[in-house]
Formats: structure tokens, C-alpha cells, sequence
């Protein structure tokens, strides 16, 4: 059990990474030009709403005394009212996370199930035409935007064919299914691209490995060999490498939000872009920021569990 | 990031294969030099000029790629749009480049406390995701390109200082670094003129891939609103005007979004390609 010792102490690490997001939030929303007070308040700027807004923060007192009343409204959950919404920003966001994580779980798993399979086909067959053919597939796949994916999708799906909705979320179970299939798989045909490269070098690796060549002095069949003793090993690197590609597909839901029009945290910062509503802004931003780094910790963890090897 | 070895030894074919890439990516990437500039002479139709006969025309001899809402044609706007697109890609890059280079330079060479500051900043930024941050920053500056720029240098140099980083820890103790110092040269030159040239091929195909990045971030910021503002010919806020019309007049979106396809193609090749040149693997 000594190998997970780090899931205690790793979050102490995380500390100076937490102050930081904070510093980085609370700087974005004092660099807008003007009385903050009347930016945070846009056109609803009354003098006695301008009043409160001033003691809340400490508007008038220095930097310093000002970062600390961040910190205090954050410590109780205080991430000040959106303007458009009228409504506590952390309770906002809380109301758009489902989406978002659903998002996010769903074109991770459909990466992985169109990744792994790809990866095997070209490692198994290096150099070879499936190789070739997958190669320079994958090579188009990095460059594909994912809003004129998500549109060209629509076409395909939802107009030619008309099996699945065009946008939107719905409210049971199977129709936010259905409502997720299309962005899902917009996000994953370009995250599946970055992960086969990657699986398919580690996997080359791996049939090259003493593993590989001892299990096959055993006597084993090469597709035993393969699925059994490269594969595993494989995937530690490419946990990695989504772990690290995640701000990237967070960035990506931004955008298919609001192609297909999703109600998650990606569509409501761009909302809160347009309306200059600058506290959901920072509560986005920071949120998103703290879910990058929570995921990095679970992928450590992950790691351990796949690799018996790694210690961290 | 780059292996000590460089590329297994490869067969004629090999090589001329991975040339081949490399060959491939600059012809296609000088076609859309070519494009940019001589979008007045090349395009038949003005990009902005709107036509009330011409409305949503499929495409057809007189219009390749059809024409949108306001009977603009779809061709000549793509032609013109690749003016601000690789605009976009080139300039986004740039700026990145150079800061993180340098900050990567001497914070790798002087270790110590530099280092261990600059990688803490390296961290918090790389905790953000990379279009939120952007987004929140082009929210604070107002949209527009120019925000977009200052946005991709105040986030994007990360990446390459932690590359040219990785790579001064490592050289600056190789035999010919340990010379120069020996033979008095002053630190800026022995980090500039003696490390970073060894140290830059790792980042210069980096910025090949980052090109990519970058072109599909601006477009995209383009296609929220918030980057290019209409009616300039922009790829990305052609998709846009595109997705009202999406189940009626697909050309409007097509078009648009293969031109962005095939641009970061050729940015890709050439950067598998130098990968190969130069021996470095991401």
C-alpha cells in the first residue's frame, strides 16, 4: 500500500499551484480598465449596489488587502452574483457541470474504444499499407476544427440521415444520451487522432520489448502476446498523455457546447464573454483550472494502479 | 523530449518517403503563400461584396463553391480568408516562440531559484486550460485578433520554455559549454550563440504542430465571436455565418472548414518531417 502514500501528501504539492490559479483569477478581473465596482455591476450600477460591491471586496483599500477579501469570499463559498443570471455564481456553475462532465467522460471512453483498436492495427502491421493509410489519417485528424466537425456531423446525422437531434440537451436519461452522441463524437475523432499516435509508438516499443520476446519463446500465439503483455503496458503513457491533453479537450467543450448548444460550463462562459459578465468569468476559469489539476492527481493515481513499476 | 539517438538509419525508401512529407508540406503551405498574396488577382469575385440575384446558390461554374445569404461568393472569400488565417497561425506562433525561448534559455541556464520560480509559474498556467484561459483574457482585452495575439503570448510561450528548458539542463554541461565557459565567454553569449542553437530543433518542430494549434484556436475563437468580427473573410467566421444554413446550404460551411483542414495538413507534414530531418521525436 506504501506505493499510494503519495494520494496523502501529493495535494500539499498542489498547494502553490492552487495559489496561483487564485492570484492568476483575481488579477484577470482587476485588469479591466475602470471602476471594477461599476464593471462588476455592468448597467445595474445603482450607487447603494456600487456601495456594497466597494465593502464587499474592499475595493478602496491596496492590492494586497483586496486579494485577502478574495480569498475570505472564496473560503465561504462567495464567488460574488452573476449579473446576467442574478444568482450566486458558484450555484450557477454547479447547475451547468453535469453536461460538461458527461462531455468530457463520454469522448474520453469513445477515444479510447476508437483509439486502441487503430493504434493495434498500425503497430501490428508497421510500415505496412494499414499503417500508411493510418498514418496519414491521423495526420488530417489533428488539423480538423471541432466546430466545422460538429456542423459537417450534423449534416451527416441529423439531416441526411436524421437518426440523431441536431442540438440541445434534453431532459431524461436517453434523450441527454442522444443529445450527446454528436458532440462526443466530434471531440473524440480529434483526441482519438493524438492518442493512437501515441499508443501506436508505445505499442511499437512493446512488441519490441524482452516482455515481448520472452512471452513468445513461451510458445505464445502473437495476438496472446499482444493483448496480454504490450497492451497493458501501453496504455500507462497514453493515461499520461490524456491527463495532460485534458485542459485541451476542456478548451474542446468550450467550443462544441456551443455548436450543439449543450447547457454545460463551456457555453456559459462564452455567454458570460458576451454579456461582460466578469465574476462567472473567474468562477469558470477557476473551476475549470482546479478540475485540470484534480484530474492530474487522479491519472497519478491510475498510473500507480496500471504499473506496479512506477512509484511516485 | 528528443532522443540522444537520432532516427533509426532508414532504406533510400525510407528516406525518401519522410523527404517526400517534408517536400509535400512546404509546396502545400507555399500554394497558400501564393494564395494570400495574390488574393486580388487570383479571387474572381469581391469577398465582401453582396449580390441580392446571387443568394444561397449552390455551387456551380460561375460560383465553384456556391454563395451564402448575402450572395457572396463562397471561392473568393475562401481565397482571401487564407490571408488572416495564416496571418493567424504565423503571428500566433511567433510571439510564443520567441518569449518562451528566451525565458526557457535562462531559466534552464541558471537554475537556482530562476528556475525554480519560472517552473511554478509554468505550472499554474499549464493548470489552466488553454482556451479558457485565452477566452478569459480576450474577455478582459475585448474581442478582436489583437487581443488574440497577446492572448497566445501570454499563454502559449509556456510549451516552448519548458522544451528549450528541458534541453539547457542537459546541455549546459556537455564538454563544449564547460569550454566556453572556461574560455571566459560572457554567460549571454555562451546561452544564446553556443546552447541554443543545439537546443532549438525540438521547438522549431514544435512550433510546426503549434501552428496547428493555433490556426484552429483562432478560428475558433472567430467562429464564438469573439476573434475576426464579419464581414472580413475569415475561415472561421465563415463556419459561423454558415451554421444558421447548415441543413439547407452546406457549401457556406464545407468550404471553409476544408480550406482550415488542409492548411494545418501542411503544417503537420512539415513538421513530421523535420521531426525525421532532425532526428527529434515529440
Amino acid at each position: 500500500m506504501h506505493r499510494y502514500k503519495f494520494v496523502l501528501y501529493r495535494p500539499l504539492q498542489f498547494l502553490p499551484v492552487l495559489f496561483g490559479i487564485s492570484v492568476i483569477t483575481f488579477i484577470l478581473v482587476r485588469l479591466i480598465p475602470g471602476d471594477p465596482a461599476r464593471v462588476l455591476l455592468g448597467t445595474r450600477a445603482t450607487p447603494e449596489a456600487i456601495a456594497r460591491i466597494r465593502a464587499q471586496y474592499g475595493l478602496d483599500e491596496p492590492m494586497l488587502a483586496q486579494y485577502f477579501y478574495f480569498l475570505r469570499n472564496l473560503a465561504d463559498g462567495e464567488m460574488g452574483r452573476s449579473i446576467l443570471y442574478k444568482i450566486d455564481v458558484l450555484k450557477l456553475i454547479a447547475t451547468r457541470i453535469e453536461p460538461t462532465l458527461t462531455l468530457v467522460l463520454c469522448s474520453v471512453v469513445l477515444s479510447v474504444l476508437i483509439a486502441v483498436p487503430v493504434a493495434a492495427i498500425a503497430a501490428r502491421n508497421q510500415g505496412r499499407l494499414a499503417d500508411q493509410v493510418i498514418r496519414i489519417v491521423s495526420t488530417f485528424g489533428i488539423g480538423f476544427p471541432p466546430f466545422w466537425l460538429g456542423l459537417m456531423l450534423i449534416i451527416l446525422f441529423s439531416v441526411e440521415l436524421a437518426i440523431l437531434p441536431v442540438s440541445g440537451y434534453g431532459n431524461t436519461l436517453s434523450e441527454k444520451l442522444a443529445h450527446l452522441v454528436l458532440p462526443s463524437l466530434t471531440v473524440s475523432l480529434s483526441l482519438s487522432t493524438v492518442l493512437a499516435r501515441s499508443l501506436r509508438a508505445a505499442m511499437v516499443e512493446g512488441l519490441k520489448s524482452d516482455v515481448a520476446t520472452a512471452a513468445r519463446a513461451r510458445g505464445m500465439p502473437e495476438s496472446i502476446v499482444f493483448w496480454r503483455h504490450v497492451l497493458p503496458n501501453s496504455l500507462v503513457p497514453t493515461v499520461n498523455l490524456l491527463a495532460v491533453n485534458i485542459g485541451w479537450l476542456i478548451g474542446g467543450t468550450v467550443v462544441v457546447e456551443t455548436v450543439f448548444a449543450l447547457p454545460g460550463m463551456g457555453q456559459l462562459l462564452v455567454r458570460a464573454i458576451f454579456s461582460r459578465d466578469y465574476m462567472v468569468v473567474q468562477g469558470v476559469a477557476m473551476v475549470f483550472a482546479c478540475a485540470t489539476v484534480l484530474i492530474n492527481f487522479l491519472a497519478d493515481i491510475v498510473t500507480v494502479a496500471l504499473d506496479p513499476r512506477v512509484k511516485l | 523530449m528528443s532522443e540522444p539517438l537520432a532516427a533509426p538509419a532508414l532504406g533510400r525508401k525510407g528516406r525518401f518517403r519522410r523527404r517526400g512529407t517534408l517536400a509535400a508540406g512546404v509546396f502545400l503551405l507555399g500554394a497558400f503563400v501564393v494564395l494570400a498574396l495574390g488574393a486580388p488577382l487570383i479571387a474572381p469575385y469581391d469577398p465582401i461584396a453582396q449580390d441580392a440575384t446571387a443568394r444561397l446558390q449552390g455551387p456551380s461554374w460561375l460560383h465553384p463553391f456556391g454563395t451564402d445569404n448575402f450572395g457572396r461568393d463562397i471561392f473568393s472569400r475562401v481565397i482571401w480568408g487564407t490571408r488572416i488565417d495564416l496571418k493567424i497561425a504565423v503571428i500566433g506562433v511567433i510571439f510564443p516562440f520567441l518569449i518562451g525561448t528566451t525565458l526557457g534559455t535562462v531559466a534552464g541556464f541558471f537554475g537556482g531559484i530562476v528556475d525554480a520560480i519560472f517552473m511554478r509559474l509554468v505550472d499554474v498556467i499549464l493548470a489552466f486550460p488553454f482556451l479558457v484561459l485565452m477566452l478569459s483574457i480576450i474577455a478582459i482585452l475585448g474581442p478582436g485578433l489583437a487581443s488574440f495575439y497577446i492572448a497566445m503570448a501570454l499563454v502559449g510561450w509556456v510549451s516552448y520554455a519548458r522544451l528549450i528548458r528541458a534541453q539547457m539542463l542537459v546541455l549546459k554541461n556537455h564538454d563544449y559549454a564547460v569550454a566556453a565557459v572556461s574560455l571566459g565567454f560572457s554567460r549571454m553569449r555562451i546561452m544564446f550563440r553556443h546552447l541554443l542553437p543545439n537546443a532549438a530543433a525540438g521547438s522549431v518542430v514544435f512550433a510546426m504542430s503549434d501552428a496547428v494549434l493555433v490556426l484552429l484556436n483562432g478560428a475558433a475563437i472567430s467562429y464564438l465571436g469573439l476573434g475576426v468580427q464579419p464581414p472580413v473573410a475569415e475561415w472561421g467566421v465563415m463556419v459561423a455565418e454558415g451554421q444558421a444554413f447548415v441543413t439547407t446550404a452546406w457549401w457556406i460551411t464545407l468550404f471553409p472548414g476544408l480550406a482550415i483542414v488542409t492548411l494545418a495538413f501542411a503544417f503537420s507534414m512539415i513538421g513530421d518531417g523535420l521531426a525525421d530531418l532532425f532526428g527529434v521525436h515529440e
